[in-house]
């Protein structure tokens, strides 16, 4: 990236920022992207986010209705997963298999027992990320608070990291995707993932979409937060309740914790 | 020919156009027909250097002549594997960010490296066996192919042995085993075009050597019996692996049926039959036909360890059976290879033939006369 | 020799395609509706925008997937946040549609995006 150098100056920066506010303004704020154009406070300072955070989940079985999919649903508008369409030609069940799913509801029966388990899945954001050790290129990366995600401006679409994850998290765009949101680039030929909504975590929020549906139908399974910080809420429940992770013989130490499996 | 690899691109440029949807892959099965054509290649590829390997590095006369053409056809096979692999990529236009940005914990990447050094130093190679002038390197090269091909098919075998969520994968002795596959598909190929390229120039290949190539076959296919072997009854140990060992044993359907009747019966025991039986002692056509069986056979093992392994379902709750899913947890995934895919894995069988066809007529690869030297000792 | 000429041609036809890329697309390139009729400049003078804009784009791309930095001012959904087009009845027009803003010069220039295969190509309507 051979730009000017005065660029990162923060004089140089500060007159950028304040050019652009005026624009913004000038042009009528009200329908601009929030957080995109104008410069509000954000969550990640200068530098960008660090691995004094980690960011995870904890999802209560207990709580997770059985039938019930808003989680998806919602994970579905939030990424524009819903604005994909099902290729014209392709039948139902290729459709079923090649649409993208980055969260998805599972029921299961203990074999011994019978009894029954709801549960999400996604993304397990793990420390040790396989499909980050085999991606050849590095797109395929964990960011610095924890998040594992696709960088696709560099995804060649080789699926070795659809290969190496052990949870089927990962998704790869089959065909030609006519429109997006902006939170969620997405076109054919890359492979996709749950990202912890981190454009959300980005602009400051704190919960996910998937936690907000499951909150608003007042099942309240999913919690959402900082592993490391030991005043959250997610860290007292973890401490307070036996939890467990996903494929933990695989010693990947997952973001994403499930209790009463 | 030609035709063959213009329908391959076209197939190729349909499926990058519209997407993978057009092809038999899902999310469940990444990986498909395209990449059993190139993985089968690529691991064929090392495997045809062989005779030249034999040839400078155990200094097996016999065998040197050979040489030239080993070192060709290795290079055409790899070629052909990569038209494939790179070919199937989601977005092969940007196969200059594979070179530019690397991680170097991903074997994919170490893989980059083999491949094109490969290319390199088997080029410089079959320089030195063709070049008087620069033949005095011929042995250091010798050495060099040969230690660089072990690394390249360890590092193609790695590729899946690292895979350590799918059971069937998570081995270690998928390295070795697909180094014993190289040398079996390698020599095959190598037999099966030796004999075409001398039945086309109407020349003529003396026994002492055909013996020689045949019993070395025979001993290859053994070697990779064993390797399976040994492979299944590790895993028939491991209690968590016996969901997957009678998945290809015995259970699995398609994929059992291609392992016993594809990958055993045509691609071991009919062609240990056809090699050491002494009613084909001297029989041409048996080691021909031998030979096409090696290749058939390991096609279909390349299937079952690539489909297969991926149609297995990985278990996320032992003891637990999965009532409701989107992604098919728990079940064996579907897969049927649609006609794009194919016609793009026969085009890089093609390409390949095709270079080692037109560089034959160019290079000076093929010695005038293969008889047996006159004082056989 | 025959060589240098050559080349000295092909310099100055090369200058003369970078000053036309430059300076020959004016402000009545933008596009019919767009925020940006009305803005007194872009985030940067014109001339730069024109000549820099892909590295601006592509630096803080890399701060927004990998830091989480997403106040940047090269931001893409910032670009066709204000250069998008609308139709009379103001519905937003694809910049990357014939004639629209990112495409109209791409193509003068003969240069392909490949933003948009994935992008969002107009404004969030929130």
């Amino acid at each position: 990236m051979s730009h000017d150098p005065n660029m990162d100056s923060p004089e140089h920066s500060q007159e950028r920022r304040e050019f652009l506010r005026n624009t913004a303004i000038a042009a009528g704020a009200a329908v601009a992207a929030p957080g995109l154009l104008i410069s509000i406070a954000s969550a990640t300072g200068e530098g960008g986010v660090t691995s004094d955070t980690r960011w995870g989940m904890l999802i209560d079985t207990d709580k997770c209705a059985d039938g019930c999919t808003a989680c998806v649903t919602a994970c579905d508008k939030e990424n524009g997963i819903d604005l994909v369409e099902q290729p014209q030609g392709n039948s139902d069940e290729m459709w079923e298999m090649q649409r993208p799913q980055w969260i998805r509801k599972l029921k299961l029966r203990d074999k011994q027992t019978g009894d029954i388990t709801n549960l999400p899945m996604m993304c397990q954001h793990c420390e040790f990320p396989p499909c980050e050790d085999v991606c050849p290129t590095g797109a395929s990366f964990k960011r610095a608070d924890g998040i594992v995600m696709v960088d696709r401006h560099i995804c060649i679409g080789c699926r070795y990291c659809m290969m190496a994850c052990p949870y089927k998290a990962r998704s790869f765009i089959h065909q030609n995707v006519a429109e997006q949101v902006v939170n969620a680039p997405r076109g054919k030929g890359c492979v996709e993932s749950c990202n912890l909504c981190a454009h959300r975590i980005d602009e400051g929020q704190t919960t996910t979409a998937c936690q907000d549906a499951c909150a608003a139908e007042g099942h309240n399974a999913i919690l959402f937060g900082d592993l490391k910080d030991r005043g959250s809420a997610i860290s007292k429940a973890l401490k307070s309740r036996s939890s467990q992770q996903v494929r933990a013989d695989l010693e990947l130490n997952t973001g994403v914790r499930y209790t009463n499996v | 020919m030609v035709a063959v690899v213009l329908i391959g691109l076209a197939a190729a440029f349909y499926m990058e156009h519209s997407g993978h949807h057009v092809t038999g892959m899902t999310n469940h099965i990444v990986w498909g027909l395209p990449h059993v054509f190139a993985i089968f290649m690529i691991v064929a590829a090392s495997g045809a250097l062989n005779v030249a390997s034999i040839g400078s590095v155990f200094g097996g006369p016999l065998y040197k002549p050979l040489g030239r053409f080993s070192a060709l056809l290795a290079i055409g096979l790899l070629a052909g594997g990569l038209f494939v692999l790179l070919l199937d990529l989601g977005r092969p236009d940007r196969l200059i960010v594979a070179v530019t940005t690397y991680n170097f914990k991903s074997i994919f990447a170490w893989n980059i490296f083999l491949y094109t050094g490969f290319f390199a130093i088997v080029g410089v190679y079959l320089w030195t066996m063709i070049d008087r002038s620069v033949h005095q390197h011929y042995k250091v090269l010798g050495f060099a192919a040969f230690f660089w091909r072990l690394a390249l098919t360890t590092g193609t075998g790695s590729i899946f042995g690292f895979l350590v969520a799918r059971e069937a994968y998570d081995a270690a002795i998928l390295a070795p085993m697909f180094i014993i596959m190289s040398f079996a598909y390698g020599l095959a190929f190598f037999i099966v075009t030796l004999m075409a390229a001398y039945w086309w120039a109407e020349r003529s290949i003396g026994d002492l050597r055909m013996t020689k190539l045949k019993n070395l076959l025979g001993v290859f296919v053994g070697g990779v019996l064993y390797f399976v072997t040994v492979y299944h009854l590790t895993n028939l140990y491991v209690t968590q692996h016996h969901g997957v060992e009678s998945f290809f044993l015995a259970s699995g359907g398609i994929y059992t049926v291609m392992f016993w009747f594809g990958q055993i019966l045509i691609g071991g025991i009919l062609p240990l039959f056809l090699i050491y039986s002494p009613a084909f002692d001297r029989s041409r056509m048996a080691v021909l036909v031998a030979s096409l069986l090696v290749l058939v056979g390991g096609f279909f093992q390349i299937y079952v360890i690539v489909i297969g392994g991926q149609a297995f379902p990985m278990s996320l709750f032992p003891g637990k059976e999965v009532l409701e899913t989107t992604m098919l947890d728990g079940a064996i995934a579907p897969y049927t290879p649609t006609f794009a895919e194919a016609a793009l894995g026969v085009a890089g069988i093609m390409v390949a033939m095709i270079m080692v066809a037109v560089a034959s007529r160019m290079l000076k690869v093929l010695p005038d006369t293969l008889e047996d030297p006159a004082d056989k000792s | 020799m025959s060589l240098l000429t050559r080349f000295r041609g092909a310099a100055l036809l090369l200058a003369v395609a970078l000053a036309a890329a430059a300076w020959g697309v004016g402000a009545a390139q933008l596009a019919e509706g767009s925020k940006a009729l009305e803005a007194k400049s872009c985030i940067r003078p014109a001339d730069d925008m024109r000549r820099n804009h892909m590295e601006y784009i592509h630096h803080d791309r890399d701060l927004v997937v990998h830091k989480g930095i997403r106040d940047v001012d090269g931001s893409l959904a910032g670009c066709v946040d204000c250069h998008a087009g609308r139709e009379a009845d103001g519905s937003a027009i694809p910049v990357n549609a014939e004639g629209q803003f990112c495409s109209g010069c791409h193509e003068y220039t003969g240069t392909s995006i490949t933003c948009f295969q994935c992008h969002r190509k107009v404004p969030e309507e929130k």
